[in-house]
């Protein structure tokens, strides 16, 4: 079951990354408007 | 926002690029449907293998799933992706050349597949079996797509990044991932290796592998395509886009643990069995989160619905897509996976999936596209309307049928009679009776594909009606610089962080690859109370490799009281421990193998090989004459212990050395065996020998036999 020392930190890395990713997201702006993006895709 | 001055900028997209994957995408589409309908017609009327190498089950299979998977779905996702973050983004794609590279790189990929898995070049592990020059052409070529969308995130336009943009990079990063870990393998020619893996392990890698296959390949991407063209098709914003990014969360940070929900009950440590299990039933609040989402974007407009044929494929993909996740986790409680496991309910279920949610969410994404891209109407709605219900009658027919089969089966393999017996020992009985369902279930393919035909003629025609095609030219406000010289510094930034990103990542991958391969020997238990297989039975293992028999036959037996009375004691945890790759396999559609050894004489096995009817009167199992032509590959033995021993198998040194010569060794003697039992003479050099003394070896390899009261049964 070794392999589980493996797989194991690269799925946390893999959800570390995401929760990096959503830090991101939310630092820069990306989730201040949930109305407009569902409205603005619309027009291209 | 501070960053309000904004300007109008010419683009122009890239649409030849979009027009060329969904071509890809309609041609690979029909060779995968084509041979799925081969195979299921394979399954009900066996002459149909035909006696060729290259066309039976076990090797038409595979071809079918990574087709399907491979070239039909991800031509499907390269075509929706490069369309939509475009105009997302409000940005050309960043490079022409490497979507090019991409589009070719990836045909060529795929038809290296379609040679390569019919002549019998298979890594035995299902949905990864292509070999090891194409595991790293994948690998290349994925980071060429990888480079190519996030260069064209750092050159957008458009400030903020839709929702279906998160779906596209959990997609680009989690296959990535998967991929490298799951085709870590040791070549021992130029088309063959093994895995790095073995038994337990093996299993595990490749069922995060297969599961987040579904889940990152088939799942997270056409979800984004979803909340891109369901809004586009009918011209109203998604129901809640709070919802939606919800469910991209909640998705990605769940599904990622699931996996060991395919190897409940088998000896993977209960634990691990029961996090997957935990982990799977999270999963249903995010899914159905995610379709009722995209179900409400229609309200107030569902008279669409009676309207328009691209409406009506996305609400039923998402309907098939809500139904699949609502299944899913019903299959992963241990209960239910008792009796759904091994049987076709499973195969019912992927292509309520792949048929309902990937297929239908393509052909709306084809409708949408194609008028778009080639300038003109869809020569006909009605033509449209008619694929839509033979599509939707086939997925139906095709579901019910094998979840009927699945259930025969499951509880016909588990019925036990008043004195504890069986009740059907004989494994064909199980066999035959769901034969008609088989046909019933190819005649719902029949339909799929008569379906998607009609679609071929539908769009042909649209394409031949259309006067010009060019890429589209819009003007776009930048919303996310104030000017032009800070966006180029910004660009800048981002380029440095990706180099230092794609370093790091790597570097990763390096050592995820060397250090085992380091390390290997502290996997084994030294202890192990298992030898290894003999050189000839390794040759045989590679032919049982080669045909695909894991597609039909599973070597893992189930602690439970149905299956040790038909089968033997439950496999254990070491007795696989040498197994590179595992076999363990994921459907029976002929019995478990796992204790066959010893079970019939080699003449037995002879005689099924060669015609499985000779001996199994209503058996549907291809016959496997050439193995009696074929010769054995005595001469790369020596290459493939050596691999083995490297990988941490104990053979010693002199096995290694003489491995070709002791394999001819016992290769006579099985010949002899299987003609002094009244078969034919002069066996020894063709591969049939190889194949039975690997299977006479199954069940047959621990040192000395464990004492019965260590067995524990679960029912
Ligand atoms: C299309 C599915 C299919 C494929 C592929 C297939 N088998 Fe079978 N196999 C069956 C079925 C069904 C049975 C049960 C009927 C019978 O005994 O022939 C069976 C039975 C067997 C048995 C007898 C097991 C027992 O306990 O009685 C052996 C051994 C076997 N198969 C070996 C193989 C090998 C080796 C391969 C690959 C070269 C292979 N099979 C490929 C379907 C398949």
């Amino acid at each position: 079951m070794i392999v589980l020392y493996l797989m194991i930190p690269i799925s946390l890395a893999l959800g570390i990354g995401f929760v990096g990713a959503f830090v991101w997201s939310v630092r820069n702006g990306q989730m201040d408007d949930t109305e407009t993006p569902a409205h603005r895709i619309l027009e291209d | 926002m501070n960053e309000t001055i904004s300007r109008l900028e010419e683009v122009t997209y890239d649409d030849a690029i979009v027009r060329k994957f969904l071509l890809a995408c309609m041609v690979f589409a029909g060779v995968a449907f084509a041979a799925g309908l081969l195979a299921a017609l394979q399954l009900a009327f066996f002459p149909l293998n035909m006696e060729l190498p290259w066309l039976t089950f076990g090797r038409l299979r595979p071809l079918h799933t990574n087709a399907a998977i491979f070239a039909f779905a991800g031509n499907a996702i390269f075509a929706g992706i490069y369309h939509s973050t475009q105009r997302l983004l409000k940005t050309r794609m960043y490079s022409d050349r490497l979507s090019a590279i991409h589009f070719w790189g990836w045909q060529l990929i795929i038809v290296a597949a379609a040679i390569s898995l019919p002549l019998g070049f298979s890594q035995g592990k299902e949905y990864a079996e292509l070999e090891w020059p194409i595991d790293i052409a994948i690998t290349l070529i994925w980071v060429i797509f990888a480079v190519n969308f996030f260069g064209t995130l750092a050159i957008r336009r458009e400030k903020h990044m839709y929702v279906a943009l998160w779906f596209y990079i959990a997609t680009i990063v989690t296959v990535a991932v998967l991929h490298i870990v799951n085709s870590i393998e040791i070549p021992w020619s130029y088309m063959n290796s093994y895995p790095v893996w073995a038994g337990v392990q093996d299993a595990l890698v490749q069922w995060w592998y297969g599961h987040n296959a579904v889940a990152f390949f088939l799942t997270t991407p056409f979800l984004g395509l979803m909340y891109y063209y369901l809004p586009k098709a009918a011209n109203r914003p998604v129901y809640s886009y709070r919802l939606s990014i919800i469910h991209f969360w909640g998705l990605v940070f769940i599904y990622i643990w699931a996996g060991p929900h395919h190897l409940l009950y088998t000896s993977l440590p209960e634990w691990a069995q029961t996090l997957g299990m935990i982990f799977s039933i999270m999963l249903w609040a995010p899914s159905w989160g995610g379709m009722i989402n995209g179900l409400l974007t229609l309200r107030g407009a569902w008279h669409l619905l009676r309207t328009d044929p691209i409406i009506k494929f996305m609400v039923a993909a998402l309907t098939f897509y809500g139904m699949a996740t609502f299944e899913g986790p019903l299959l992963s409680i241990k209960s239910v996976s008792a009796i759904g496991h091994y049987t076709d309910w499973i195969v019912g279920h992927v292509h309520a999936g792949a048929l309902g949610w990937n297929g239908f969410l393509s052909f709306a994404m084809i409708y949408y596209l194609v008028p778009k891209l080639w300038k003109t109407k869809l020569y006909s709605d009605r033509l449209a309307n008619v694929h839509f219900w033979l599509g939707f009658l086939g997925i139906v027919l095709y579901y019910v049928s094998m979840v009927a089969a699945g259930i025969t089966q499951g509880l016909m393999w588990k019925a036990i009679g008043p004195e504890g017996q069986l009740v059907y020992p004989d494994f064909v009985e199980t066999v035959v009776r769901i034969v008609p369902l088989y046909w019933a279930r190819a005649l719902g393919g029949a339909f799929f594909l008569g379906g998607f035909m009609v679609m071929c003629y539908n769009v042909y025609r649209t394409i031949a009606a259309s006067t010009e095609v060019s890429n589209e030219t819009v003007r776009v406000r930048n919303t996310r610089y104030s000017s032009a010289g800070e966006g180029h510094r910004a660009l800048e930034g981002m380029v440095t962080v990706f180099s230092v990103l794609s370093l790091i990542a790597i570097l990763v991958g390096s050592v995820i690859e060397i250090y085992p391969t380091l390390s290997l020997h502290s996997y084994i238990a030294k202890t192990a109370n298992i030898d290894p297989y003999s050189p000839l039975e390794i040759a045989g293992r590679d032919i049982y490799i080669r045909e695909g028999c894991y597609v039909c036959h599973s070597q893992q037996i189930r602690p439970m009281v149905s299956e040790v009375l038909r089968y033997g004691s439950p496999s254990t945890m070491e007795e696989s421990i040498y197994d590179h790759p595992f076999q363990w396999g994921s459907k029976r559609t002929g019995p478990d193998l796992a204790r066959v050894g010893k079970k019939y004489p080699d003449l037995w096995h002879f005689r099924h090989m060669v015609d499985p009817r000779s001996v199994v009167e209503k058996s549907i199992m291809p016959s496997y004459s050439w193995l009696v032509k074929d010769k054995t590959d005595f001469l790369s033995l020596r290459k493939k212990v050596s691999v083995l021993r490297n990988l941490g198998v104990p053979y010693s040194p002199e096995q290694v050395a003489q491995a070709d010569r002791l394999a001819e060794e016992q290769a006579k003697s099985v010949a002899q065996a299987i003609h002094d039992q009244g078969g034919p003479e002069g066996l020894e050099r063709r591969e049939i020998v190889a194949l039975i003394a690997y299977l006479q070896a199954l069940g047959q390899k621990e040192k000395q036999p464990r004492p019965t009261d260590q067995v524990t049964v679960k029912e």
